[in-house]
């Protein structure tokens, strides 16, 4: 008998991050990692918002329960619009995946395509 | 006697800024073992009194705390600034024990390893708070595009902080530094060798333009 191992993942729309403060995303995707789901944003995270992420994400790794996260997303486009630079509005982020360490792989990654692998636990 | 005091001040800052030298605090980040602290130690081999930042190792994540020399002075195509250089630990979203353990560490010593690694990555975080410039050290002979590096550069990116990208390990026979310049255009690159010192007066050159 073929036993099926699934794993659960998690597209969350652009809408939703929007209403939500830094600290909500934050604490969202690394709740939703450290329970073994793979979590895709749709809109991303702000530069500032990925760095606090990874500080985050190194506060909470735990010897053999928690190693981190695989994060992947585009590198920022060049340059905002003229009004972005003008208003000073921040670039926004771009379609993010995030997964445990232990089980999201990036296989390939370039400007337009990330390959990732999800390795199921036992 | 306002008015004096405030000529006064305003004649110092004037004669401080055409007499005194450019200074600039600028961090050096990248992933572990990009070769980091071989460009600190290079820098401070043919600028400084010789000391050095620590040692280097194969082993990922052998500098687990930020270090800062003051007072760097690299004089470059006729210009001169003065540095403070902070060689902040390996940045990384995962810190796993066992990966130290396949170097050899014990048990004890990797999970040691991995804790102080983990602190070193929020050091390093924390420093981007008070820099005013980056040099991005790239290994040459991996992909550009981890995410490191992509959050380092947006992040200064959404500063306006200086940065310069560092193609490091062009001596060995796989460097690319020309798929670290496909992947982030936008910024400056120079390719050099920490290690050999090739083409390190390009990027002193570099380093004085830019951070000046």
């Amino acid at each position: 008998m073929i036993l099926m191992r699934e794993v659960q993942m998690d597209l969350i729309s652009g809408e939703k991050l929007e209403k939500m403060t830094s600290m909500e995303k934050i604490r969202l995707i690394l709740d939703k990692v450290k329970n073994g789901k793979i979590v895709v944003l749709e809109s991303g995270l702000t530069s500032d918002e990925e760095v606090r992420l990874i500080e985050m994400t190194m506060s909470e790794i735990r010897v053999d329960e928690f190693s981190g996260i695989e994060i992947e997303s585009y590198p920022s486009k060049k340059e905002g619009s003229f009004l972005d630079r003008i208003f000073g509005r921040a670039l926004k982020g771009r379609m993010t995946v995030i997964g445990p360490a232990n089980q999201l792989r990036t296989i390939e990654k370039d400007k337009y395509q990330i390959s990732t692998k999800v390795s199921v636990g036992d | 006697m306002g008015i004096f005091s405030s000529l006064k001040e305003s004649l110092g800052t004037w004669i401080n800024r055409i007499f005194k030298k450019k200074r600039a605090k600028i961090g050096l980040y990248g992933p572990p073992n990009a070769g980091k602290t071989t460009l600190a130690n290079r820098i401070l081999h043919d600028w400084s009194d010789g000391e050095s930042f620590g040692a280097a190792s194969p082993i990922p994540h052998e500098t687990r705390r930020a270090m800062r020399k003051e007072g760097v002075v690299i004089n470059a195509n006729g210009s001169s600034i003065e540095l403070d250089i902070v060689d902040t630990p390996g940045m990384a979203t995962k810190v796993d024990f066992k990966e130290f353990m396949a170097f050899g560490l014990s048990e004890a010593e990797s999970k040691k390893r991995a804790k102080e690694a983990t602190e070193g990555v929020i050091e390093a975080i924390k420093w981007l708070d008070d820099l005013d410039g980056v040099l991005l050290v790239m290994d040459s002979t991996e992909d550009p595009y981890t995410q490191v590096n992509v959050v380092v550069i947006g992040n200064m990116e959404a500063r306006k902080l200086p940065l310069l990208i560092v193609a490091n390990k062009m001596d060995l026979p796989n460097a690319s530094p020309a798929r670290i310049k496909a992947a982030f255009p936008q910024h400056a690159m120079v390719p050099i060798s920490a290690l050999e010192g090739s083409n390190i007066d390009n990027l002193y050159q570099a380093i004085a333009a830019h951070f000046g």
